[in-house]
């Protein structure tokens, strides 16, 4: 009885964190995605028309496509690049000193605010900046390039930048974690290097790749600042739905695409936690 | 508390209210207590400068607290957070848009010592006696209530304002003529595909509805009944004609902010856009030639003022009405003439001006020495001109101002779709 009285005791604060600043706002926007709105006021009641405004509107389709393909494309990229960084820190690098020195390096940056990293782009791929200006001088181009700057281009190149090393930071930290006699086993049973990659690493540090792949997803689908600078306002993924909404006093208009939002992401993770389970690995 | 209602009263029953106000007053009986007022102001970044809070510690005496946020932002604060603002420094559109919450309280003209050399502009409507009205919401529409209380606007002067006008300006297209080597007459030419690539307009919808709508009445696509107050019909056609151009790549960007407008413009990623007036300044200040290019379709307009909170009372209130005397009386005008906008008073202004900034910023004339702004960067050398022209000129060729519709709501949705297309 006691025990039982103790368990709850210790878990309250944690609840009661998690139920004030995280479900009971989740609440309110489901709540207040109901209300109606006019210019300048919102006023409680029970409708739909946010709603069926968002699942009628082909713009907000076409946006909501948009946002999955620049999750699916850093998705990608990241991935790529971060198991690369990843396997090469952890068994390219002998020494643990090196490990622990090029990792704090792949970190550096991240002491900078985001929005400078992002932005710090900006004059390096415009029409007069440093890389136009580069290749017209080896002669590559003969004119600026366009498509560098406010462009697609320039919105994932931002997002990988921004978000390689959540991707690197799980995957080294698992890999760290595979025993080494798992690997000399496999090149004693004769495989080569690609298949000790392919059957053991790869399966090994898939939790690591998934709980990268979950904060890579949610970033880039919860953002809007990236895709506002590096598009120069001319691309839009959810994000800025809800921001431009809110900028327009129309909150009940934000809260339902937000719910909207929040759902797909859900559903996202829902999908990507059946193919591995995290939990076993934490 | 008493003392100081005596002496406010004295003075305003004197009748020496004028002249108090712009000797700069501070009536030193209530000196004491005012020191401990601080009266939070909020708005764009145009006037809400630091310079004026400290002027106004020195002239008034009391704390004036200044933020400074976008137009959006600063519509929503209005609207939603009436307690964290005493005096809103907010566009006419705006306070047409947030008038009706009851966030604000009417302003006893009485009071207000300069009342009468305010422009015409915001008062009757009309600069001149002969002109026209622009389209848009006009100030002088959204200027005066009924009374104390009033929530809907009066038609003429009724001596309950809503805002006090402190700066306005007419706004056109910003050009690079070093990177567009012909003369830019209309404003058909931001859609030009000549420029394919090299243009931009500002996403902030109700400013940038008007100028796509300067434009596509410019290219005689469409007749408008009234800029400032579109059909749904015309908001379609008029998205759909900038649809279409945006599909074909004519922006560069839409930008949002004062800088971003600057950025594009320096750094040649655009060379013809929708700007205001300070950016060219910004832009011109780098070296870089840039013109605040007068059109002949005129100018798109706006104008700002200062309202007072719903909440304020007593002494704050007393002293909000002596910091708006005390905006009126010249030097503030004088700063921000200085910068290339407008004060409501010029005729106060001109006290704080040298000739030469007169005559260069206000009546148009070639400027007989350097002019530089209130910071000190030069902005134009001996001989030059004013982009535009006079006061008359410019303000005079008004041809619509910023405007919150009818059908906002559906524009607004609108021009999502247009930033998401």
């Amino acid at each position: 009885m006691t025990r039982n009285l103790i368990g709850w005791l210790q878990a309250a604060p944690l609840a009661l964190v998690l139920m004030g600043f995280l479900v009971a706002p989740i609440i309110m926007i489901v709540i207040v995605s109901f209300w109606g709105s006019t210019e300048y006021s919102i006023y409680p009641a029970f409708q739909f028309d946010n709603y069926s405004y968002l699942f009628a509107s082909s713009v907000v389709w076409r946006v909501f496509g948009a946002t999955f393909k620049y999750a699916a494309i850093v998705w990608v990229l990241t991935l790529g690049i971060g198991f690369t960084v990843a396997y090469f820190l952890a068994f390219h690098v002998r020494s643990l000193t090196w490990q622990i020195a090029l990792f704090l390096l792949c970190t550096i940056p991240f002491w900078t605010s985001n929005i400078i990293r992002m932005i710090s782009w900006i004059p390096f791929l415009g029409r007069n900046g440093i890389a136009n200006q580069t290749l017209i001088s080896w002669g590559v181009i003969d004119e600026p390039l366009e498509w560098l700057l406010y462009s697609d281009f320039s919105v994932i190149l931002a997002f990988v930048h921004l978000y390689t090393l959540f991707m690197v930071v799980p995957i080294f930290n698992t890999m760290m974690r595979i025993d080494h006699s798992l690997l000399e086993a496999a090149r004693d049973a004769g495989a080569t290097g690609f298949q000790t990659l392919v059957n053991v690493i790869i399966p090994l540090t898939k939790p690591g790749i998934m709980i990268g792949t979950i904060f890579v997803v949610t970033l880039v689908m919860g953002d809007f600042i990236t895709v506002r600078f590096m598009s120069g306002s001319q691309r839009a993924n959810v994000g800025r739905l809800i921001s431009n909404d809110i900028g327009l006093l129309q909150y009940p208009s934000a809260a339902a695409t937000a719910v909207v939002l929040l759902c797909t992401v859900l559903l996202v993770i829902g999908i990507l936690l059946r193919f591995v389970n995290i939990r076993k690995e934490l | 508390m008493s003392k100081m209602r005596y002496s406010r009263r004295a003075i305003l029953k004197g009748g020496v209210a004028a002249a108090a106000s712009a000797a700069l007053p501070a009536p030193m009986i209530w000196a004491q207590e005012i020191k401990d007022i601080t009266l939070r102001q909020f708005g764009t970044g145009v006037s809400n400068l630091n310079d004026v809070a400290t002027k106004v510690k020195e002239d008034l005496g009391f704390t004036l607290e200044m933020t400074a946020l976008d137009s959006d932002s600063v519509t929503q604060r209005a609207a939603t957070q009436p307690d964290s603002f005493d005096i809103a420094d907010i566009e006419y559109w705006i306070c047409k848009k947030v008038w009706p919450t009851g966030n604000l309280q009417a302003m006893d003209t009485s009071k207000i010592a300069n009342y009468d050399k305010i422009v015409g502009i915001f008062r009757s409507g009309k600069l001149t006696p002969e002109s026209t009205i622009a389209q848009g919401t006009a100030p002088h529409s959204v200027g005066f209530v009924e009374g104390p209380g009033g929530t809907s606007f009066a038609s003429e002067e009724t001596g309950w304002m809503t805002l006090i006008p402190t700066i306005y300006n007419a706004d056109t297209l910003g050009i690079r003529p070093d990177l567009i080597v012909r003369p830019i007459e209309s404003w058909t030419e931001l859609l030009n595909p000549e420029f394919k690539g090299k243009a931009s307009i500002l996403d902030i919808s109700s400013i940038g509805i008007m100028d796509m709508a300067m434009v596509c009445e410019a290219m005689g696509e469409i007749q408008y009944g009234d800029k400032g107050n579109m059909t749904m019909e015309e908001i379609d056609a008029t998205f759909a004609i900038f649809t279409e151009a945006k599909r074909a790549g004519q922006f560069r960007a839409f930008w949002k902010t004062f800088d971003e407008s600057v950025n594009l413009m320096a750094s040649g990623e655009v060379v013809i856009q929708s700007m205001w007036s300070p950016a060219i300044t910004a832009v011109k200040s780098r070296g870089i030639p840039c013109v605040y290019q007068p059109l002949k379709e005129g100018y798109r307009s706006w104008g700002g003022g200062l309202g007072l909170s719903a909440n304020l009372s007593g002494m704050a209130l007393d002293a909000a009405y002596e910091y708006i005397n005390w905006y009126l009386s010249g030097w503030v005008g004088g700063y921000l003439m200085r910068q290339g906008y407008y004060s409501a008073v010029p005729e106060t202004s001109k006290n704080f001006m040298s000739e030469n900034e007169w005559g260069y910023w206000f009546e148009g004339k070639p400027a007989t020495d350097v002019i530089t702004s209130p910071t000190g960067d030069v902005l134009a050398q001996a001989g030059e001109t004013r982009d535009g022209g006079s006061f008359e000129d410019r303000m005079g060729a008004v041809a619509c101002w910023n405007a919150v519709m009818d059908e906002n709501q559906y524009m607004v949705r609108k021009w999502n779709e247009f930033i998401a297309a």
